[in-house]
């Protein structure tokens, strides 16, 4: 039966783009950090509604919000809100996208088990990522790393299409820009993996990716206190760099992708969410 | 009687058998697969001019697209298009790369071509095939696992990809295909030149160097030059060994992003049609441009390169 899946799903897509049969197919397009969630969801979702089939496919969160605007998707997911323009050009489309935050994704700032910082401010991450920031060295922010003899700092950064990358520019550098030379990573867990094995090394992803050979410093929001980043802090909202995932709905959803919203947002999709690393929207007892 | 006769030879002139048209079915089909090649440089040179031309002579300013490093295609307020530490870091990978292949691939064509006889000939000939056919990403791997760690202990640097271990990686994947170009431009160099050498009493050394490269120079340049091109090419090797960081290299150390590496990471993610996507297909037509003109030079040093005699 399992085996014969595959292929029913293709039986339920042709049907579906034919108008005919009785089986309504959900469009759900966008981010990659949410494709892993949104399949989860949805192969989930086949045994709880087996008339509805939701077909999933990654692409990036700007390929969702463009699928969006053209109006031929029912969901699109993406790592960031959509901008004014964007959604004003999807009303000019007749699509009207209501948004609705599905969890949170806590940005962890990673170093090397043997860098001694504990603690680090935005505005020391400014100066270590952002176009302007003059802090080059580990001795300009004041500690001195075992094994790192140059005591450069060696930024580690994401390619700059990732959502994660947009983020993080939004959140911490604002109006600025990434300093360039960064080793641009093409994933989470190629950051992880060079701030492992570089002493020198400073690096941001999701939480989700963190392991245990890799120290996280807790973050300092304007001389406050200093937060560490945990799904606790990212639902609360006292980690400074927490950002909401979303997805986008083409006018108030109804009928079945209500059905399937409401699904998500419940108890069950909320668990499914957090066992993949990420923060639930709502607060879930999943045992 | 002479028109009987002719009417004979008409008859059997016309006689269509089966082998008739098989011969005039191979012959189309060999036509087929010789024009497709054209057919295909063509179609994929429209594809990319389509998708990237519209940039090019648009948004794109072309002197800031050469002299500027500032390469920021997903910046909200101000989306730049520098290319020049892509290629810089595109020709310094390419450079280093030839400096370890041209004294590999020379060495080695050189002694599979005049030294090497019988069987070790032609079992060195295998294996030099046999390293052409190691996939890229395979060597990126090498690269990743095995120089990088190198690299870092013996020069006790902090991090191990970038120009060198790219540069190493790269010259080892093309040394191979330059070693069988190299050797065949040997071959081609009369055997009455080097009977001529040793008549006069020249040593084995003595006609290789003095007479065997120099006659087979525009050969050897070809060699070097589809090395070159490979290297310009090359994409997930340099991907996985260069460190890809937008960044003009001063040492052998520093990391640099690649042409090629920086359309692989970005592409995907571009949405279709917009301006990112345009300069990534901009950064595909330069690359297509440089190659193309890379080999035409080494199709034009082989042709002129033919030994005469």
């Amino acid at each position: 039966m399992k085996r014969r899946t595959p292929l029913m799903s293709v039986i339920l897509l042709t049907l579906a783009c034919g108008g005919a049969g009785d089986r309504t197919v959900i469009q759900n397009r966008g981010s990659d950090t949410l494709v892993n969630v949104a399949q989860a969801w949805a192969e989930r979702y086949r045994e709880i509604a087996p008339n509805v089939a939701v077909a999933v496919s990654g692409g990036g969160s700007g390929t969702g919000i463009s699928s969006m605007i053209n109006g031929t998707i029912d969901i699109a997911n993406s790592s960031r809100a959509m901008r004014e323009s964007e959604i004003a050009s999807a009303r000019e489309g007749g699509t009207d996208p209501i948004e609705h935050i599905v969890g949170y994704d806590a940005l962890a700032i990673f170093l090397h088990p043997d860098n001694p910082l504990t603690e680090i401010t935005l505005g020391q991450l400014r100066g270590i990522f952002g176009e302007d920031g003059t802090l080059e060295s580990w001795s300009d922010v004041g500690v001195s790393v075992p094994g790192c003899q140059s005591d450069e700092i060696i930024r580690v950064s994401r390619q700059n299409n990732s959502g994660t990358y947009a983020y993080f520019r939004e959140a911490v550098l604002g109006e600025s820009e990434f300093k360039l030379g960064s080793r641009d990573m093409n994933g989470s867990s190629e950051v992880v993996e060079l701030v492992e094995q570089t002493p020198c090394a400073i690096g941001y992803s999701g939480l989700a990716y963190a392991t245990e050979h890799i120290a996280m410093p807790c973050v300092v929001v304007d001389g406050g206190a200093c937060v560490t980043a945990t799904v606790q802090t990212a639902v609360d909202g006292s980690y400074p760099i927490a950002r909401p995932l979303f997805m986008y709905t083409a006018g108030t959803p109804e009928g079945a992708v209500g059905a399937y919203m409401d699904w998500i947002l419940g108890p069950e999709g909320q668990c499914i969410i957090s066992d993949m690393g990420y923060a639930p929207a709502v607060e879930v007892d999943c045992g | 009687m002479p028109a009987d006769s002719g009417s004979i030879a008409k008859v059997d002139l016309d006689h269509r058998g089966r082998s008739w048209y098989v011969d005039k079915a191979v012959g189309g089909l060999v036509f087929v697969g010789g024009v497709s090649a054209i057919v295909f440089v063509m179609g994929i040179f429209v594809f990319i001019s389509r998708e990237g031309f519209g940039f090019v002579f648009g948004t794109l300013d072309i002197g800031e697209f050469l002299t500027s490093i500032e390469w920021r295609p997903t910046s909200e307020n101000n989306p730049r298009y520098g290319a020049l530490a892509l290629i810089a870091g595109t020709a310094a990978v390419t450079g280093l790369a030839m400096l370890v292949a041209v004294p590999f691939s020379l060495g080695a064509a050189i002694f599979i071509a005049e030294f090497a006889t019988g069987r070790t000939r032609e079992g060195l000939k295998v294996l030099v095939e046999l390293l052409a056919a190691i996939p890229s990403v395979v060597w990126g791997f090498i690269g990743l696992s095995i120089m990088s760690p190198l690299i870092i202990d013996t020069f006790d640097q902090p991090v191990g990809v970038g120009v060198l271990n790219s540069g190493v990686i790269l010259g080892l994947m093309a040394a191979p295909i330059m070693t069988t170009i190299a050797e065949d431009a040997l071959k081609a160099v009369p055997d009455s030149y080097r009977e001529a050498a040793e008549a006069m009493g020249a040593t084995r050394w003595q006609v290789v160097w003095q007479v065997v490269l120099p006659a087979g120079r525009n050969g050897l340049v070809a060699a070097l030059l589809l090395g070159v091109g490979r290297g310009f090419g090359e994409t997930m090797a340099v991907l996985m060994a260069s460190g890809h960081a937008i960044n003009i290299p001063t040492s052998p150390f520093d990391s640099v992003r690649a042409l090629t590496a920086t359309i692989a990471a970005e592409l995907g993610d571009a949405p279709r049609g917009s301006e990112h996507y345009q300069a990534l297909f901009t950064l595909g037509i330069f690359l297509f441009v440089i190659t193309f003109l890379i080999n035409l030079a080494a199709d034009f040093a082989v042709r002129r390169g033919a030994p005469r005699g």
